[in-house]
């Protein structure tokens, strides 16, 4: 039954989608920054998975390690530059990401780094299991996409929502100065605000890279625009919100393919959803007026 | 000293002259960020290509079509910045560069990947202006006619009024200012002064494809734009001839195009927010202070 099968093929691609988009939400909820630089910690994540896998051969451990280190950079991009700037006009930080993300992603590309070649990554599925019966069948490789978003963003979720520093987190989306006001380490909620974002998006970089086998410079820029188009529909800053945008796009994004066929490039048809939801509804499905 | 590259380099740095001080109308004057100027610079490019190619007309109806219809579209395409502010315009002007620069590739009678080539060259009472010292000319007095409406601009009631919207839309509005109107006008005007730079482009290069007008393009432009100082005529004219001639002098500049104009843009909004030569930038204020005439500081003295 095709339908059941776009279906599951739609939700690996959300999947991916939501560890990308998540991090941007969250920057935008608590710093009303719209962080494009993100795309680039993505690939880094990518990067960094891919080395510490041909080095070692360990898909988890290179994911671990890719997650710590895209979330290291994360930070470090924040306490150089966003950090500076948080009662400045807002066109000052959204040109510094613009800055930041034109920068990373040229950089990348150079010969000392990744080069403009496409690099294999073959971890395989990692040891999932097929899924295969009559009317859906679920590769490897697909099932590591689903299992360890879903793990990720669970852990998440129940640090948010359950943990002292995580109330804190929320206090600070509702408002920055009143949570300091109330004692609220700003500092640290913002630092974990971008480790967390930033490590989830380097999953995201090292699934993507495992599903395709393949990681390259510019793999960033196609998820991070469609990471816009995400964020914009769930409303920006709102987390669940992100999950529903990015299943939307996702099963939109197939069954378009699958039922209408090919009018325009994906992406262009993206841009005009995302350009007709800002003119009618820029507060996104979900989000509050 | 006017050889053929020198020739070259000063049409290319005279085009994204009136490329920048176009985007300024709209990012400096009217304060709307805007990621998609390329769409309307690539816009006047294949209006002049399409007449020219397809309608056999001349460089001169090309042109003036190039900036009439991109100035139509312009204000069309400036629609959503009457919903939106900030961050989310930026994503909207974002992704008109990708629906544009994706309707030439995909349409067949923009000609697809392979572009629409065999421009013709302008020529005026049978003398023809290809690729010499005439173009140059041709292309700067183009620049000076966008300068000059820059100027005028700032000096009108509409200057006035775009510099309120900047600032505070809804106190504009308060006072009287119809915010919608004069965004939609800045949005107008910058597009089409854009577009006509894009057909001198076309006319030039002789070929349009439509990668070049891609959002890596607008995001130089902006560049120049920030980087010479936003809302001053002097920043964006200072910031075009510095980014687009430094690759020229320097080999490693053109290999890491992106990676200075990326650092540039972060180091601007940390140290200097208003630009190289913006208003209080520290070079501008030196400036002053050397070359300010004696008589006058006297009386500024006096006054004080």
């Amino acid at each position: 039954m095709p339908f059941l099968q776009n279906l599951s093929n739609a939700l690996v691609l959300a999947s991916t989608y939501v560890l990308m988009a998540a991090g941007l939400t969250m920057v935008y909820g608590v710093l009303k920054v719209l962080h494009i630089a993100h795309a680039a910690v993505y690939t880094i994540g990518a990067f960094i998975g891919l080395l510490v896998f041909s080095w070692l051969g360990n898909f988890w451990l290179a994911l671990l390690v890719a997650m710590i280190g895209s979330g290291i950079v994360g930070v470090i991009i924040y306490r150089t530059t966003y950090y500076y700037m948080l009662d400045a006009p807002r066109i000052v930080p959204l040109i510094t990401s613009i800055g930041l993300f034109v920068m990373l992603t040229d950089l990348l590309q150079k010969g000392f780094l990744m080069g403009p070649y496409q690099n294999a990554f073959p971890a395989g599925g990692a040891g999932m299991p097929r899924i295969r019966t009559s009317f859906i069948s679920i590769t490897p490789k697909q099932m590591l996409v689903l299992v360890v978003t879903i793990v990720l963003m669970t852990l998440v979720y129940l640090l948010l929502t359950r943990t002292r520093i995580g109330l804190g987190w929320q206090a600070a989306s509702m408002d920055r100065d009143m949570a300091a006001a109330v004692g609220v380490n700003l500092n640290r909620v913002v630092a974990l605000n971008f480790f967390l974002g930033s490590a989830l998006a380097g999953a995201g970089g090292v699934l993507v890279g495992v599903y395709n086998n393949s990681v390259f410079a510019t793999m960033g820029d196609l998820v991070s625009y469609k990471a816009f188009i995400i964020i914009v529909l769930g409303g920006m800053g709102s987390l669940p919100g992100v999950i529903v945008a990015s299943v939307l796009l996702a099963i939109v994004e197939n069954f378009m393919v699958a039922w209408v066929g090919y009018v325009l490039p994906r992406d262009a048809i993206a841009f005009l959803v995302l350009i007709l939801m800002l003119m009618f509804r820029p507060h996104g499905l979900l989000g509050k007026e | 000293m006017f050889n053929g590259y020198v020739i070259t380099v000063a049409v290319f740095v005279g085009i994204w002259v009136s490329l920048a001080l176009s985007l300024n109308i709209l990012v400096g004057y009217a304060g709307q960020i805007s990621l998609g100027h390329a769409a309307f610079f690539g816009i006047g490019a294949y209006t002049s290509a399409v007449m020219t190619v397809r309608y056999g007309q001349t460089f001169w109806v090309g042109l003036l079509a190039a900036i009439i219809i991109t100035g139509i579209v312009g204000a069309i395409l400036g629609l959503p910045s009457l919903r939106v502010r900030h961050d989310f315009l930026v994503l909207a002007t974002m992704g008109i560069n990708f629906v544009v620069v994706a309707v030439f590739k995909y349409v067949d009678f923009f000609g697809g990947a392979m572009g629409i080539v065999n421009l013709p060259a302008p020529s005026l009472f049978g003398v023809s202006f290809r690729g010499g010292a005439l173009y140059m000319t041709l292309v700067w007095l183009y620049a000076g006619f966008v300068l000059l409406i820059s100027w005028y601009l700032s000096k009108t009631w509409a200057g006035l009024a775009l510099n309120t919207v900047r600032i505070d839309e809804d106190a504009a509005a308060a006072v009287g200012v119809s915010v919608p109107r004069f965004k939609i006008y800045a949005f107008a005007i910058s597009a089409a002064l854009a577009g006509g730079a894009g057909c001198f482009y076309a006319h030039f290069i002789g070929s349009v494809f439509p990668d070049t007008f891609a959002f890596v393009e607008s995001i130089a432009i902006l560049s120049m734009v920030i980087i010479g100082g936003v809302g001053t005529l002097r920043g964006p004219i200072f910031g075009a001839i510095l980014l687009k001639s430094a690759p020229e002098f320097l080999r490693f500049a053109q290999d890491y195009r992106f990676t200075i104009y990326g650092a540039l843009l972060v180091l601007m909004m940390l140290f200097q927010p208003s630009g190289l030569l913006g208003d209080d930038s520290w070079l501008w204020t030196l400036g002053k202070r050397i070359f300010r005439r004696p008589a006058a500081s006297m009386q500024a003295e006096e006054a004080s």
